[in-house]
């Protein structure tokens, strides 16, 4: 093969190189929105999962759920006996009452706290005790509490223990007075 | 040793070959074009020059002196695509053009009239880059590094400048086949890949990195093209597109493009050192192994440009150790040029300063440049002065420093004449004082957290700032005895002997007289 010849085939596959390089650099497109699909980053369509700054993950707190009634003729149980949280976590927990009775019954959740200090550092955003509650004979209903433990609870306190203790509002159904505490 | 000598040369077609303007614009002979590519490297360098001194000049004195800050923008946009396309690139093409042919025993390159084609659409590019300082709008002042997107919004001058990529793109793909070409097809008979001298090498490797990003380059600006003006939205978010797309694109090529710089700066220097210390070179075969694995890995590190963009921190880990794993084989190719000096016999002639200026100020480049590699020190750095001096270390005193040494090391196999050693230390000695006044405290400004491309800054920065303003006019006006030299050496030098450098020993050096003539090897030499 003269050099003339080879000169011209090497001619071709540089040029094939460098026009398949061009298509690469376009290639790298599509290259690039599937890297940042598989490993999730980058992805402009997806909202971002908030994070909250507010939350102490270096504390855990544990606090324990009690639910008693006086004078109703209703099961009260919480339906879980214990969470752990962080302080600054939103938590949502739940109770439930069932009216065992064959009249409708009101009453009212009062809460309290041990130790006692704990009061003001469970802040209740939603809780059934903030209202009265009216049950037909035989309902079963669930009722959430929201709260947020707040980050100033002393750090002696690792434990709190929620206890509600249901009373009757008035014997008569309806009527409802004022009344019912945080 | 015998000189092939063809003196009455002129036969044939070249007997009546055109002569004035014409002998230029037609040529084909790798000789011709490879002094129209130094001298278009040279006008271009002055060029980016002044738009440097435009630059220092605004930053002598914090507060705004005389360019307002759309003019400055566009300065060190146009200054860094001059410097980088207009004036480094071109001028080892140049070395490449005149010294390949010779170095292997060819006639010419390979393909003649694709390498007329390959200088002449340099000028037109660069007529398009000055021309972007005076339409509607003015220069873009987007960065040499065009991103996106404010490329999309820039004004008209973005679309010349992007259509000079283009052109010059074109150009250097077509330099760098005709260089591969060459060495690989028409060596002369008995000169194998591991017996070419080493620029050869270097200029093979830089071709295929060429061959391989330039490309994509053009892909990346045609992109932005599309995006201003054919409603695209490769970069644009609102399109569903991604800015940050095209910081990927463009370092893909751009960290090649820096090893495209450096590299025949590198075969420039290879030669050089081993001529002044009268020695072979330590590794020939670790020198090719070496700038063969930096080439490959430029390919694999192109994010550490761009830490702060917001990456995994496992990405900023990779690029920061692939980085890091550079500093490899290009230790091993500082290691060879001093093995190479050691207990050589040394003179200290105008090339050979040059080329130890260039492995002073070179490997301090490099060793800040591991220090930038590094990712919490980048995050730190980013953007800052302290970028500045680290990339003028490698491009200045690294491939500025070697072409000067390389122009003086072959100007008297050129010209035949020779140049005046003299002024050719005072050449180097102010190059490389003014180098440092200006860009050594640009490292203080940068750690002090000076950003870069900006034309205003706070008071704290003003001394270094007077003091590098200063190196920076010291080093423009140097660079006048530069052209003096040349231009004396061309007309009034002394005659130089075929031998010039008595440590030299490639072809050009051992079988063609000083100057060699208009067309050499047309008959392969005969190799001992």
């Amino acid at each position: 093969m003269s050099v003339a010849a080879a000169n011209r085939r090497m001619l071709v596959k540089l040029v094939v190189i460098a026009v398949g390089m061009f298509g690469f650099g376009f290639a790298l497109v599509p290259f690039y929105k599937a890297i940042c699909d598989v490993t999730g980053i980058n992805n402009l369509v997806k909202r971002d999962a908030p994070v909250n700054t507010q939350v102490d993950y270096g504390r855990t707190v544990v606090l324990e759920f009690d639910a008693n009634t006086h004078g109703l003729a209703w099961r009260f149980t919480p339906v879980q006996r214990s969470v752990s949280v962080h302080p600054g976590e939103m938590v949502v927990v739940e109770y439930e009452i069932a009216n065992r009775s064959n009249v409708p019954v009101v009453g009212q959740a009062i809460p309290s706290y041990g130790p006692q200090v704990a009061a003001q550092y469970v802040r209740k955003l939603e809780c059934f005790c903030f209202s009265q509650q009216r049950l037909e004979p035989g309902e079963v209903r669930r009722m959430p509490v929201q709260f947020v433990l707040d980050g100033g609870l002393p750090p002696e306190v690792n434990t709190i223990t929620l206890s509600y203790t249901f009373f009757e509002v008035n014997a008569a159904a309806g009527a409802p007075r004022a009344g019912g505490a945080g | 040793m015998s000189a092939v000598l063809d003196t009455h040369g002129q036969h044939d077609e070249h007997a009546h070959h055109p002569s004035g303007i014409m002998r230029w614009v037609t040529t084909t002979n790798h000789k011709d074009i490879g002094t129209m590519y130094l001298w278009f490297s040279f006008t271009m360098f002055i060029v980016g020059g002044i738009m440097a001194l435009v630059i220092r000049t605004e930053l002598f004195a914090p507060g705004m002196q005389i360019v307002d800050p759309d003019r400055f923008n566009a300065m060190t946009t146009y200054h860094g695509l001059i410097m980088v396309f207009g004036a480094i690139m071109p001028a080892f093409v140049g070395f490449a053009n005149w010294l390949i042919p010779m170095q292997i025993g060819a006639p010419d390159m390979a393909f003649p009239r694709m390498n007329n084609l390959s200088f002449w659409l340099l000028p037109p590019a660069a007529l398009l880059l000055i021309a972007a300082q005076f339409v509607p709008g003015g220069g873009a002042g987007v960065g040499w590094t065009m991103y996106a997107p404010l490329t999309v919004q820039a004004p008209m001058s973005m679309d010349l400048t992007i259509f000079a990529v283009h052109i010059l793109g074109m150009s250097s793909i077509m330099g760098s086949i005709n260089i591969i070409t060459t060495i690989f097809n028409m060596r002369a008979p008995g000169m194998g890949m591991m017996r070419i001298p080493l620029f050869c090498w270097t200029w093979v490797i830089t071709a295929f990195l060429l061959i391989a990003v330039m490309p994509v380059l053009a892909g990346a600006v045609t992109m932005t093209l599309t995006d201003r003006h054919f409603g695209t939205a490769f970069f644009n978010a609102a399109g569903g597109g991604d800015p940050v797309l095209y910081q990927h694109i463009f370092w893909f090529f751009g960290h090649p493009e820096v090893y495209i710089i450096a590299i025949p700066a590198f075969g420039v220097i290879s030669q050089i050192i081993p001529a002044f210390s009268r020695k072979p070179l330590f590794g020939y075969t670790s020198m090719v192994y070496a700038t063969a694995s930096i080439a490959v890995l430029s390919f694999l590190v192109w994010a550490h440009h761009m830490y702060t963009v917001g990456m995994p921190v496992e990405a900023q880990l990779y690029f920061m150790y692939a980085t890091v794993l550079i500093a490899v084989p290009t230790g091993v190719k500082v290691f060879n040029w001093v093995a190479t000096i050691w207990r050589g016999s040394l003179t200290f002639e105008t090339p050979m300063l040059f080329a130890l200026g260039f492995l002073f100020l070179f490997t301090m480049g490099g060793f800040t440049g591991l220090v930038l590699s590094i990712v919490p020190i980048d995050v730190q750095l980013h953007d800052t002065y302290y970028v500045v001096a680290h990339f003028h270390y490698v491009m200045v005193a690294g491939a500025l420093f070697s072409a000067f040494g390389g122009i003086y090391f072959w100007l008297p196999k050129w010209t035949g004449r020779m140049y005046n050693e003299t002024l050719g230390k005072w050449h180097f000695w102010l190059s490389f004082i003014f180098f440092n006044v200006t860009f050594f405290v640009q490292h203080f400004l940068g750690l002090a957290g000076m950003p870069r491309r900006i034309p205003d800054y706070s008071l704290q920065f003003a001394e270094f700032n007077v003091i590098s303003s200063i190196g920076a006019w010291g080093f423009g006006l140097a660079q006048i005895l530069f052209l003096y030299i040349v231009v004396s050496t061309i007309r009034s030098g002394k005659p130089a002997e075929q031998r010039q450098w008595e440590g030299a020993d490639s072809l050009e050096w051992t079988h063609l007289p000083s100057p060699p003539p208009y067309h050499s090897f047309e008959t392969p030499p005969v190799l001992r």
